[in-house]
């Protein structure tokens, strides 16, 4: 029997559950929900990369692998960063899988920051940014973006958050929640703030296979960029591989290297099953991800135009799979208007203000769902509009 | 014939699923109903868009007793004309479903649908090895059906993802 005494650490007692547990627990007791709620592709990982999984537990590969990884599967994360998005990494120095780009965020934070470092992170943005910038000592320094601007940063506002304790800048493109791409020129802006204030750049790159209008161009591939940059990807976006748990960090040999410490000590190896299941996507489901992309890309067009039909402003987002249409036509938060939507017409979507303060007005809906999801769901909210 | 990038567009979203309407097709390429339309009726003169079609999984259905049986066909073929001639005379049978020519072993593969095994054994001796050009012919009965044209008959589709998720 515990007494009085919290045996909880301070630092994560302070920490704010995620605001979408909210909507989790709201839209899980109820029958007939349409979700475009969902942060993870519809589709199932494919049968080659499943098959070749099968096959390894067949052959009795149930064993550790490297800390960093399979040594096979880290050449073939080199040449597929290198041929789709032309940076280059040695495989056996500067690349290391992961437990998800979840835990390589988590790892980048923790080998860089000292108590009181500060990050930058850029609002709207995935949950997990500000508390893993704290779990790891350091204080998160938000900059927000606006729908004007497509929520891509802006060069100006970066430079008047950074101070003199500022260490890194926490970037993601194509960007969950508001689907915004940051195109070269975009990269190339920021990469003189951040080389004019010699900060290091996390770049978040899981959606970078999700691009639709123009290839996707990695802030490593920049001039200078390489050796300030600590480069996150993953399989669970591109290749339909959420439940794998599998990502990977490439990073300068010296970065590469401080993490691998901590991830020795703390995780041993990522899974390895699904590295040899990663492995076999590389090899042979570039075709697959490309037929994905083809669907996903109908599908955004279409929930734009619908969206923009029914009087809900949205912009056309160059990836990842989620638009961010605006809501403030109708006088409800963000909040508000998914809660009502779920009740009334039992669609679930994402509040745009659990993504930080410059979401609120927006809601996030997921297009990674069939066609005929899709259809009806947007007859669904479109209801739930006119009946207001 | 050569067909711009939203045609094609058209064709793999309709190949998928042709009950979309061109409303909905025009939200997804981004182009107006009435160009969609435009281009549909195009591809549909040309016999590109050729047929559409359900698929039906009879086997499901009380009573119903039908056959299919695929049919390797060596054929000799005729000075000028080819094979073409015969697998014309072939596939006006209306029991026939399909008729590809092969590379390999043999010549025609004709599928030929009926109400029963007789049937179909009936059609092969009374009007399929009777033609001349026919040489020889390997019936195989089709036993049952798992996947075709690219869907699964049996599977379900469940969603397992967590509703709502970060």
């Amino acid at each position: 029997m515990l007494g009085t005494k919290s045996y909880i650490a301070k630092s994560v007692e302070s920490m704010q559950p995620s605001g979408i547990r909210k909507f989790f627990d709201l839209a899980a007791g109820m029958e007939g929900v349409i979700s475009l709620g969902v942060g993870e592709p519809d589709f199932v990982t494919s049968w080659s990369a499943r098959e070749a999984a099968i096959l390894s537990l067949e052959r009795g590969l149930t064993s550790y692998t490297a800390n960093a990884g399979l040594l096979e599967l880290r050449e073939e994360v080199s040449g597929y960063m290198n041929n789709r998005f032309h940076v280059s990494y040695q495989p056996k120095e500067e690349i290391i899988l992961t437990v998800g780009a979840s835990q390589a965020l988590d790892l980048a934070l923790r080998a860089i920051l000292d108590p009181g470092d500060e990050v930058v992170i850029v609002e709207p943005c995935f949950v997990s940014y500000a508390p893993l910038v704290e779990l790891a000592g350091g204080k998160s320094v938000t900059v927000e973006t606006t729908s004007d601007q497509q929520f891509k940063l802006q060069a100006a506002a970066l430079e008047q958050a950074i101070t003199s304790k500022t260490k890194a800048l926490l970037l993601c493109s194509p960007n969950n929640p508001t689907g915004a791409q940051l195109d070269k020129k975009d990269l190339e802006e920021i990469a003189v703030i951040v080389k004019k204030y010699d900060l290091l750049v996390i770049a978040d790159e899981i959606y970078a296979e999700l691009a639709y209008d123009i290839p996707h161009t990695s802030i490593a591939s920049l001039e200078g960029m390489r050796e300030r940059t600590i480069l996150i990807n993953g399989f669970s976006k591109g290749f339909a591989m959420t439940g794998w748990r599998l990502g990977f960090i490439c990073a300068p040999s010296e970065l590469a290297a401080a993490m691998l410490k901590i991830h020795q000590y703390a995780m041993m190896c990522a899974s390895t099953p699904a590295q040899y299941a990663a492995l076999e996507a590389l090899k042979t489901g570039m075709k697959d991800v490309e037929e994905m992309k083809k669907d996903y890309r109908r599908r955004r067009n279409y929930i734009v135009q619908s969206f923009n039909d029914m009087g809900l402003d949205c912009h056309t987002p160059g990836g990842a799979f989620y638009v961010f249409p605006s809501i403030r036509s109708t006088g409800l938060t963000s909040e508000q208007f998914a809660e009502e939507l779920l009740k009334e017409q039992k669609v679930a979507v994402v509040p745009g203000s659990v993504f930080g303060n410059s979401g609120e007005g927006f809601i996030r809906c997921s297009y990674a769902s069939s066609m005929e999801q899709l259809q009806e769901a947007v007859k669904r909210i479109n209801c739930f509009i006119n009946n207001r | 014939m050569r067909i711009n990038n939203d045609e094609r567009e058209i064709l793999e979203i309709l190949e998928k699923d042709a009950r979309l309407t061109a409303s909905d097709i025009s939200k997804m390429i981004g182009k107006s109903e009435e160009a969609v339309q435009a281009m549909v009726k195009k591809l549909e003169e040309a016999k590109v868009l050729v047929h559409y079609t359900a698929l039906v999984d009879w086997s499901k259905v009380d009573d119903d007793q039908r056959v299919t049986a695929m049919i390797d066909v060596k054929v000799t073929p005729k000075r000028g004309v080819g094979f073409h001639e015969t697998a014309e005379r072939i596939y006006r049978f209306k029991e026939v479903s399909s008729v590809y020519l092969m590379s390999g072993a043999y010549d025609l593969s004709v599928t030929v649908e009926g109400k029963s095994m007789n049937e179909i054994a009936r059609f092969v001796s009374e009007k399929l090895s009777v033609l001349e050009e026919v040489v020889s012919t390997t019936t195989h009965f089709q036993l049952k059906k798992y996947k075709h044209d690219g869907r699964i008959f049996e599977e379900k589709q469940i969603d397992n993802r967590i509703v709502v998720s970060p």
